[in-house]
């Protein structure tokens, strides 16, 4: 492999775990704060690109698309908190696991209702549309930049909201320990919806982004969430670096596998995931006891 | 639990003989549906044995399913009648095998890790018949001839025929409870949901915990197995959906709705579920959309599932009795 082609996988590589990283934080979040398994996470990337879609053809405006898809998300993320998941805390994980198979039931056949279930490309504005040059002959899209940036932007920002606003100390402080932190009064449980919210919304931006790239189809949520929950056993449960660890190394493993041993790269993350067990159970960056 | 008296054997026996009576009675759709409800009880209560009696909330059983259809269709000759005897023992080996594996690596973690590592491998599966030729990809692939058992030139079973194989589905459900509940009834059985209640005095105990798990994990996906060998002779088809993890909930569904301390409930919420499914569809276009809806009505209103919904009728024993109620552990299934 000349140094182009591989300058162009490790691009695609960093891409794809950058979005996954999206998706898998969301996830993380919500179970290390809110003690909720979210199996439902995997359809709202794809509501995510959907909105995305639906938005864009309607507005024409690929940016409104963008935002409409997440702000719409987290309204609904909002409700879904307030309605159905925060009876579900404190419960057991079999009816928690129950409750989010019969939400992707209900979200998915609306989506259904509302949008049908044909195969759907988003446009991209011109702006975004043309390729950089690489080396004489190779060419890299400017879109995928423009994504890698937008993610690690985000990553960023939920970084530093964790790590320096008081919203994250109260968010770090549940995750540590749920009880104290009521105990102490900290309004934890008014934050609970926002992480709910925000999670979900994640998803749905991710899905949103990676629209234009892959195409927008009824089951893309269903690989996603398999992926998010490696990325998250692999990093650690409510760990957020964990999962960035966890989702880069998914996307170095699955792009250069599909280049290297085409017929393995499928089985290949499942691989990665059954040695970190046999090494680390409770993941890469996991606390020791669960 | 206690063990099996005789007046149990008596109750199974007489079940099964009323049971058997079916296919004289009604016309043959509702054998074909009793037949397939035996099928998914069989899984539901395979599944039960590690989700209610080990504690261990699997999302991966539809893989082991899955596996033993595939297996029935991969061993079978395309012209000829496969033998029973030959393909199933086979086909439930391979489902046990792949859940040794698996039971291995995920028995490593538990709770919420365990649910999301079963996920995962289940979906491996899935993906490898989905994404590779030799099974199909994700057309599936048919079975042309259904298996046979045969003495000789005589054809003792022959499972083409609706009623010997709505027999052969009885007896799957009617073995698989009586295995299961003899099973409980056995220290292995006081071991095991002994785990389930408190692994760290189970521990200190000198129960082999990981082991005892390990067996009845394994166990529980050989009995998935036999559903899913059953199921592939029964439509004689097999496709990557019936590895895929919504298998795996559904059947998640029918042991919470018929309740996870009880050896037969999961059999109950199968009836439920593929009669609710089957009516659903017939009604409604949107079908999903009400599943969906009476599942989460499910886990928020009723989450001791029948018994649940039954003291809510009225109809209730006790009244105000959480359903998942350690004393129901001791209850006879």
């Amino acid at each position: 492999m000349d140094i182009g082609t591989f300058a162009i996988q490790l691009l695609n590589a960093v891409q794809y775990g950058l979005v996954l990283f999206l998706v898998a934080s969301g996830l993380t979040l919500v179970f290390g704060i809110l003690g909720v398994i979210n199996l439902a996470h995997g359809v709202f990337y794809m509501l995510g690109a959907y909105l995305a879609w639906w938005l864009t053809v309607a507005t024409g405006n690929f940016a409104v698309g963008i935002l409409g898809a997440f702000a719409i998300s987290f309204l609904v993320g909002m409700a879904l908190e307030s309605v159905f998941i925060r009876r579900l805390y404190g419960r057991d994980h079999l009816s928690q696991v129950l409750l989010s198979f019969g939400l992707i039931l209900v979200v998915d056949e609306l989506r259904q209702m509302l949008f049908g279930r044909d195969v759907q490309s988003v446009p991209l504005p011109e702006w975004l549309s043309g390729s950089l040059p690489l080396t004489d002959v190779l060419n890299y899209p400017v879109y995928r930049i423009v994504v890698s940036l937008f993610c690690l932007a985000i990553a960023v920002a939920i970084f530093l909201v964790i790590r320096r606003t008081r919203i994250g100390m109260v968010v770090r402080a549940g995750a540590e320990n749920r009880e104290m932190t009521r105990a102490l009064g900290i309004p934890f449980d008014s934050v609970n919806r926002y992480v709910f919210a925000i999670g979900i919304a994640l998803a749905a931006l991710a899905g949103a982004v990676i629209a234009p790239i892959s195409t927008v189809f009824p089951g893309m949520g269903d690989g996603m969430l398999i992926l998010s929950f490696v990325v998250v056993v692999l990093g650690g449960i409510g760990s957020v670096p964990g999962a960035a660890i966890g989702a880069l190394l998914i996307g170095l493993i699955d792009t250069f596998g599909k280049v290297f041993m085409p017929e393995l790269a499928g089985i290949l993350v499942y691989v990665l995931m059954a040695a970190v067990l046999i090494v680390r159970p409770t993941g890469i960056l996991g606390k020791r006891e669960v | 639990m206690q063990p099996l008296s005789s007046r149990t054997h008596l109750a199974l026996l007489a079940a099964v003989v009323a049971a058997a009576m079916l296919p004289a009675l009604v016309p043959d759709y509702y054998v074909q549906f009793a037949a397939k409800v035996l099928i998914l009880g069989t899984l539901a209560m395979a599944l039960n044995l590690a989700v209610g009696f080990g504690g261990l909330v699997s999302l991966c059983h539809a893989a082991f399913f899955g596996l033993a259809g595939y297996a029935l269709v991969l061993l079978a000759p395309e012209y000829d009648a496969p033998s029973l005897l030959l393909t199933l023992p086979l086909a439930v080996a391979i489902a046990a095998a792949a859940a040794l594996v698996i039971g291995l690596l995920s028995l490593r973690t538990r709770g919420v890790y365990f649910i999301m590592v079963t996920l995962a491998f289940g979906e491996m599966l899935f993906f490898l018949f989905h994404d590779t030729p030799f099974g199909g990809g994700s057309d599936g692939l048919f079975l042309y001839v259904k298996p046979v058992l045969s003495v000789g030139e005589t054809i003792l079973v022959d499972l083409d025929n609706p009623v010997t194989f709505y027999l052969a589905a009885l007896a799957a459900a009617a073995g698989t409870w009586w295995l299961i509940r003899h099973l409980l009834s056995t220290p292995f059985g006081d071991a095991l949901t002994a785990a389930r209640d408190n692994e760290r005095r189970a521990l200190a105990l000198g129960i082999p915990v990981i082991r005892v798990r390990l067996i009845a994990f394994v166990l529980s996906a050989a009995l998935a197995g036999l559903a899913g060998y059953l199921s592939a002779a029964q439509f004689g088809f097999v496709a990557p959906q019936m590895l895929g993890w919504h298998l795996s909930a559904t059947a998640l569904v029918m042991v919470v709705l018929g309740g996870t301390r009880r050896v037969a409930g999961p059999l109950a919420g199968a009836l439920v579920v593929t009669g609710l499914e089957e009516g659903l569809k017939y009604f409604i276009d949107d079908w999903k959309l009400v599943y969906g809806l009476i599942i989460i009505a499910l886990v928020l209103v009723a989450p001791g599932g029948l018994q649940d919904l039954a003291r809510l009728a009225g109809l209730g024993r006790r009244a105000g009795t959480p359903a998942l109620n350690l004393k129901e552990a001791n209850n006879v299934g």
